[in-house]
C-alpha cells in the first residue's frame, strides 16, 4: 500500500519507488528489488497501477508504472481507516512483573532497570531528534511517546506493588 | 567541617540532606552530584521531594540536616545574604510559569537581574538584546510579558537566566504549562545554549521527554535519590548506533 501510495504523486519506476521507500519507510530495512517488482506486478495485474511500455535500454527497471483511478480510491481508503489501537494487554513488561510478583522475586528491582532502559533509549531519541532530518524527528516523536506511556505504566506498578502481590499469590 | 566536595569535576552536591516541613519529612537523606556543564534531570513523582531537593541545592531552602556545596563552598553555612548575592550572581532560574514581571517589557525582564549586580544600564540592555535575539525573540523587546504567549514568555525566562551568564541554572518543571511542540523548542534552547556557554543545568521534572535532553536522569523517591537512570556516555554513541 505504501508503494501504490508513493506512485500517486507522480508516475515512477520501480528503482525510484524503492529508493523513495527506504528513504521515507526503510529505516536500516530496505526493500528488496524482487519484491518491489512482485507488488508492482500484483498491482497492475489488480488494475491498481498501469504499466507503460518498456523503455530501450537493459534491466527489468525498464517500465514506468502509473496509479490508476481504481489504485487512487484504495490509496484514500487506506488513509481513511484507522489503524487498529492495540492494547498491548500481554507485554513482556506485564509477564515479567506477574511473574516476579508470582515467584516471590523482587519486581521492583525489575521495573527499576526497565526503567532506566526506557529513558535511555528516550535520550537516544532525543539525541537523534536533536542533529537528524525532520523525518527522523517524526519516527523518533512517534517512539518516545510510547516510552512514555510505558514508563507511566512502569510508574504507576511500582506505586501498586504491594497490593498486585497480593492478588498474585491468593488469586 | 569545609572540606572541599569530593567528587572530580564536582560543582554542586547535596549529601545526605534531610528537609522536613513540620512533621512531613520531604528530604529523608538525599544525595546528588552535579559536574560542570553538566544537564542533569532530576526525575520523580509529584510529593517525592524532587523540587525541595532543587530549593535545598539552590540556596533557597536551608536543609536540617546534610551539606550543600557549590563550588567548593557549603552552601548551606552561609547566611541568608550570602546566599541570596550567590543566587544572584551565580545561579539562573527557570520556573514552570516563568515568573516574569508581567508590566515590564521582556526586554526590561531580562535586564533586571543585571541591573541588581550592577551592570552598567546601557551594557545590560545590550546583553539582553542579544539573549532574546539568540532565544529567537528578538522583536519581542518592547513587548510586556504579560502580553507574550506562554512559550513566548518561557524563552524570556530562558534568556533571563542565561543572560547573567550563571555557573548553574535550576529550571523547576520548565515545560510544565506549555504544548509539546513549544515545550520541546524550550528545551532545545535552554540545553542547546547551556551546553555552548558550560553553564551546568538542574531541572527538575515529571516529564521523561524532558528529562532525556539531560545528559544524567536520576529519580527521587520518597525523599531519597534512587540512583541514575541513563548518563550520557553510552548515550552518544547509542544514538550514532541506531542510525
Amino acid at each position: 500500500m505504501t508503494l501504490l501510495g508513493l506512485l500517486e504523486r507522480e508516475p515512477s519506476h520501480g528503482y525510484d519507488l524503492k529508493r523513495d521507500y527506504d528513504a521515507y519507510f526503510g529505516r536500516g530495512k530496505q526493500l528488496p528489488f524482487g519484491q518491489v517488482y512482485a507488488t508492482l506486478g500484483r498491482l497492475a495485474r489488480d488494475g491498481k497501477v498501469m504499466a507503460g511500455d518498456a523503455e530501450p535500454g537493459e534491466g527489468p527497471d525498464r517500465k514506468r508504472y502509473a496509479i490508476t483511478e481504481t489504485g487512487r480510491d484504495e490509496v484514500d481508503a487506506w488513509l481513511a481507516d484507522p489503524v487498529e489501537p492495540e492494547p498491548h494487554l500481554q507485554t513482556v513488561l506485564f509477564a515479567k512483573v506477574t511473574l516476579a510478583l508470582m515467584l516471590g522475586k523482587p519486581a521492583e528491582a525489575y521495573l527499576d532497570t526497565q526503567r532506566s532502559a526506557h529513558i535511555r533509549r528516550m535520550q537516544q531519541l532525543t539525541e537523534i531528534k536533536r542533529t537528524g532530518p525532520l523525518i527522523d524527528v517524526l519516527l523518533a516523536d512517534h517512539a518516545l511517546f510510547h516510552l512514555e506511556a510505558d514508563l507511566r505504566w512502569i510508574d504507576l506498578t511500582s506505586a501498586r506493588l504491594a497490593e498486585l502481590a497480593e492478588v498474585v499469590r491468593n488469586p | 567541617m569545609n572540606t572541599p566536595a569530593v567528587r572530580r569535576g564536582c560543582l554542586l552536591e547535596a549529601r545526605d540532606v534531610v528537609k522536613s516541613f513540620g512533621q512531613t519529612a520531604a528530604l529523608r537523606g538525599a544525595s546528588v552530584a552535579g559536574a560542570q556543564g553538566e544537564i542533569l534531570a532530576i526525575m520523580g513523582p509529584s510529593g517525592s521531594g524532587k523540587s525541595t531537593l532543587l530549593h535545598c541545592l539552590a540556596g533557597i531552602f536551608r536543609p536540617d540536616r546534610g551539606e550543600v556545596w557549590f563550588d567548593g563552598r557549603r552552601l548551606d553555612a552561609l547566611d541568608e545574604a550570602e546566599r541570596t548575592r550567590l543566587r544572584r550572581t551565580a545561579f539562573g532560574f527557570v520556573f514552570q510559569f516563568g515568573q516574569l514581571v508581567p508590566e515590564l517589557m521582556a526586554a526590561d525582564n531580562v535586564a533586571l537581574p543585571l541591573l541588581l549586580n550592577r551592570t552598567k544600564r546601557k551594557a545590560a540592555y545590550k546583553t539582553a538584546e542579544t539573549w532574546l535575539d539568540r532565544l529567537g525573540i528578538g522583536d519581542k523587546g518592547a513587548n510586556r510579558t504579560g502580553e507574550l504567549s506562554g512559550g513566548e514568555a518561557q524563552r524570556v525566562a530562558v534568556a533571563r537566566a542565561l543572560a547573567l551568564a550563571p555557573k548553574v541554572i535550576f529550571a523547576d518543571e520548565p515545560t510544565g504549562s506549555l504544548d509539546s511542540l513549544t515545550g520541546e523548542k524550550v528545551m532545545d534552547l535552554l540545553t542547546g545554549l547551556a551546553r555552548e556557554a558550560g553553564t551546568t543545568v538542574v531541572i527538575v521534572t515529571h516529564d521523561a521527554r524532558v528529562a532525556a535532553y539531560a545528559d544524567r536522569v536520576v529519580m527521587v523517591r520518597d525523599g531519597l535519590v534512587s540512583g541514575d537512570l541513563g548518563a550520557v556516555g553510552d548515550q552518544v554513541s547509542a544514538a550514532k548506533a541506531v542510525r
